[in-house]
């Protein structure tokens, strides 16, 4: 039922169903849970469809000795949600966080949506857990209400234990777990939230990371960390183009090397390449280093197939001829056309941004092991439930019959939320008859990666006599992610939600248009994905205007903002990242409330010395206002430092204010890096990177050195947090050289620029 | 046969290849899974150890090389400094996903007892071979001044 939280969760106290045996069932006080949030609880009908198909998954156990055990079902990729999550289920309990242990869950639809990609986590599942601590926190003051026999509404949980007002007697949570657990589950409408004001960890310090420690003494538990008795090791050579195959190969050399075992062909792709493994040969043996070695002394030729004429440097002109007409129109206000004819003045400017490669720190991997027509798998994954369905599907078996154990994922930024390197092991794991464990270099994660989108942005505005902006035509084209499923998708209609429709200002005339473009490689999601290139050209382009009309940049951005206003999209199809049109408006209130922030915070205005600049530039994406001021110093040889850079946020609701600010500074980080030197291309077919030394990624002599996050405190719904802050970070960086130079920049990355000091 | 002195103990390992990198031998033989693998070619300093005290390269050293070297992994740090700066790494709530963290742990301890008191420019320098994706840098620079002046603070 919908709860007093607006969450889709039914929770019942199943401590006593002995058939229910799951992560947590070991006796005690256990609360099942089912989550529906909003597209699958309307795909399956109406509420009284429930009861029937009710299966909750373990997620709470209070032991009697008092430890709360709680489930953490969505992925740790570094935002910290293995601990904001089930923080909030035990603020609502009451409980101390001292006594609280957290179970990593297996992928099972039972948990709900476990996707851990788009910013959901807190704002899909904040009001689950809400309510699923309120819950057990009812049940014990009725545990205690009945010890005492006293009325319940005179027992209050407080850290840990009930205490009964009126005579300040008090009661453990584990002494009350055996009369808990025999309680009716209360009604969802008999269950109080807490006022915000009482929150003990939610929305204020919080608590320390769950895996803090294990983390800086080296235990923490990664993918390439797992272990199993009997273990093999494999690598795989894949073809450098997308979609090739092995003609022939010559393995002797390989099967010579101490240490090597065998060398197995892994199939690759039909049709599309969705998760599935590119294919290639797979050198199994008994250490990684000797299957590296084997690795090196294989001799393959490939049959390459039909996109071994990539040229990256050649495509970019294919999509700077589709934004130079017109598109498919997305959205469409007034009459453009008319308005750009009528205009005093127009303005035209085109945008670049290349492939990136995602690069986590600790490369794809996964161990995996297949016995009596079972396979078990330990990954770092961001969708274990994905990648459960698409081993069962390539080996054959029922999902129930596959086991998907989450670790840390050592960075993710959405390569992890496909599962093909899943996949391989388990499929090799299946063809050895032994568990292995599947190692990919920094080259394949580099050279194989589901990459960043290339695109071209053509913008056009018109500006009457009075400088007032009359005309906004914005086109787009890059090849859409649905290609890597689809390969005949060839328009990014989604990714257009992402920046170009859901453009705020406030201009008479507004046509958006989407062009076409094929995919030659894998197209995935990357951090804030298309919001990145999106926010690059639309605030690149507002900076431009503000130079136009001669106006500063925060004046321009603020007047083209207009008054306080819910956006009208003027019809156009529009996800809104699944939030609701009631719950998160497009508010350009709230814009103008981050950029003055910002602004303020960071000096705006203010003198700076020679060579430096500042540069302005605001984005939504994923349901939170980010407004980023970033200062450049332009240096004599031309590169670029980063001496502060000012976010302010307006998230809504913030559940661990800490680990917003981490995003955020991370998100500078990510932002720099790209914006700086991010580039990922290819020549004929194949990814020229293929390393750290030529996919630079920011370190910390040219990263920010001054990241300064200004949070905006609200009530409001949450918003996403692990991907807003990236988009606006690139455009500010880019409007920043403008200031210092007068040198406009409209591709990127900038060191592909010849910067001097103005 | 191949002797490698790490944390105080000496590990006998037999019929490896003397060329295979350190890191691989933590990790695939002697169960040392906190240096981690991130480039294989000294450009992230995920797999940073201490070879003699020094911070080193586990991917580019071979066990061959080793000779009478002693060894330290990010599970042998024990010295009161180098609590002193996991502890800072805690309070400053540095780590996002961790996965680098073990080896900028390892290149800040090098760092802090040969310069007890860096400046921005000394941690820029002893620093920027130890990438993080994640961004931690700020934070990074910020626990390694506050374990100095702990340290500092504890030595008077």
């Amino acid at each position: 039922m919908t709860t007093a939280t607006g969450a889709d969760v039914r929770v019942v106290n199943v401590s006593r169903r002995d058939l229910l045996k799951g992560l947590l069932g070991a006796g005690g006080l256990v609360l099942g849970v089912q989550l529906f949030p909003g597209a699958a609880r309307a795909a399956m009908g109406a509420g009284g469809a429930l009861a029937e198909t009710f299966a909750p998954d373990l997620f709470l156990s209070i032991d009697a000795s008092g430890l709360v055990s709680i489930v953490a079902h969505r992925s740790e990729m570094g935002t910290g949600i293995r601990t904001s999550l089930p923080m909030v289920l035990a603020d609502e309990l009451e409980a101390d966080w001292e006594r609280v242990t957290l179970t990593q869950a297996p992928g099972d639809a039972a948990y709900g949506d476990q996707n851990t990609d788009g910013s959901r986590s807190v704002r899909q599942f904040f009001g689950a857990m809400r309510q699923i601590g309120a819950t057990a926190r009812t049940m014990l003051e009725s545990a205690a209400a009945r010890a005492w026999n006293v009325d319940a509404s005179e027992c209050a949980a407080q850290n840990h234990e009930v205490v009964h007002g009126p005579s300040g007697r008090s009661i453990g949570f584990g002494d009350l777990v055996p009369i808990a657990a025999v309680l009716d589950t209360p009604d969802a409408a008999a269950v109080r939230l807490k006022d915000p004001s009482e929150w003990r960890y939610i929305g204020g310090k919080g608590v320390p990371l769950a895996d803090g420690r294990d983390i800086v003494t080296g235990k923490a538990g990664f993918g390439l960390d797992v272990v199993l008795e009997g273990m093999k090791f494999a690598t795989i050579e894949r073809c450098p183009v997308l979609g090739g195959a092995p003609k022939s190969f010559d393995d002797a050399e390989t099967l010579a090397v101490p240490g090597v075992e065998r060398v197995v062909p892994v199939p690759g792709y039909q049709g599309a390449p969705a998760f599935s493994p590119v294919g290639g040969l797979a050198v199994i043996g008994r250490d990684t280093w000797s299957v590296l070695q084997g690795r090196n002394a294989l001799e393959v030729e490939w049959e390459e197939g039909e996109h071994a004429s990539y040229d990256s440097r050649l495509f970019r002109r294919d999509l700077e001829r589709e934004v130079r007409k017109t598109g498919q129109v997305v959205r469409n206000r007034g009459d453009v056309d008319t308005a750009l004819a009528a205009a005093d003045t127009t303005l035209e400017a085109e945008y670049y941004c290349p492939h990136l490669a995602h690069a986590p720190m600790e490369p794809p991997c996964a161990v995996a092991r297949v016995a009596d027509g079972k396979c078990e798998v330990w990954a770092p994954t961001q969708s274990p439930q994905t990648a459960r369905a698409s081993v069962a599907q390539a080996l054959g078996l029922r999902p129930v019959d596959v086991t998907i154990h989450v670790t840390l994922l050592g960075g993710g930024f959405g390569r992890k939320s496909k599962p093909d390197y899943i996949v391989e092991a388990a499929v090799l794991a299946a063809v050895i008859e032994a568990p292995v464990k599947l190692v990919w270099t920094r080259e394949d994660d580099i050279r194989h990666d589901y990459y960043h989108s290339v695109s071209a942005q053509h913008y056009t505005a018109g500006l009457d006599a009075d400088g007032k902006l009359t005309a906004w035509r914005a086109r787009t084209a890059f090849p859409p992610i649905g290609s890597t499923f689809n390969p005949a998708s060839q328009l990014g209609i989604g990714e257009a939600g992402q920046g170009v429709i859901d453009m705020p200002y406030d201009v008479p005339n507004i046509r958006c248009e989407v062009g076409a473009a094929q995919g030659h490689v894998r197209i995935g999601w990357l951090r804030s994905v298309a919001n990145v290139y999106h926010a690059f050209a639309c605030s690149s382009f507002v900076d431009e205007i503000a130079h136009a009309r001669g106006l500063d940049p925060l004046d321009n951005l603020l007047d083209l903002l207009g008054p306080q206003q819910h956006v009208d999209l003027d019809g156009a199809r529009y996800g809104n990242y699944g939030g609701s049109p009631a719950d998160h408006p497009i508010d350009t209130g709230r814009f103008a409330h981050v950029v003055r922030l910002a602004a303020e915070k960071s000096g705006w205005g203010t003198a700076l010395g020679p060579g430096r600049g500042r540069g302005l530039a605001v984005h939504r994406s994923f349901l939170c206002y980010v407004a980023v001021v970033a200062q450049v110093e332009v240096q004599d040889d031309g590169s670029i430092l980063i001496p502060r850079i000012d976010m302010a946020v307006d998230a809504g609701q913030l559940i661990h204010p800490d680990r917003v600010v981490a995003q955020m500074e991370g998100a500078a980080v990510f932002g720099a890096s790209l914006a700086l030197t991010g580039e990922i291309t290819a020549k004929g077919g194949a990814i020229e990177q293929g390393n750290f030394d030529d996919y630079t990624i920011v370190r910390m002599n040219r990263a920010p050195r001054e990241v300064a996050v200004h949070l905006v405190e609200s009530h409001r719904p949450p918003g996403g947090v692990g991907e807003p802050g990236v988009p606006p970070i690139a455009p500010a960086l880019c409007n920043a050289v403008f200031a210092a130079t007068g040198q406009r920049i409209r591709s990127l990355p900038l060191s592909r620029h010849d910067l001097k000091r103005s | 046969m191949v002797t490698l002195r790490i944390n105080g103990r000496e590990h006998q390992l037999d019929g490896l290849d003397p060329e295979m990198p350190l890191l691989w031998a933590l990790r695939d033989h002697l169960g040392l899974t906190g240096t981690r693998f991130g480039c294989g070619k000294g450009q992230c300093g995920a797999c940073t150890i201490h070879v003699d005290g020094k911070a080193t390269r586990a991917c580019m050293y071979p066990i061959g090389s080793l000779g009478e070297r002693t060894v330290t992994t990010i599970e042998g740090l024990a010295s009161q400094a180098d609590q002193a700066l996991q502890d800072a790494w805690v309070e400053h709530q540095v780590p996002q996903c961790g996965y680098c963290q073990a080896g900028q742990i390892m290149t800040a301890a090098e760092l802090l007892a040969n310069n007890p008191t860096p400046d921005d420019e000394a941690i820029d320098t002893a620093m920027s071979g130890n990438l993080c994706r994640c961004g931690t840098y700020q934070r990074i620079r910020a626990a390694i001044k506050t374990a100095a002046i702990k340290t500092a603070g504890a030595k008077r």
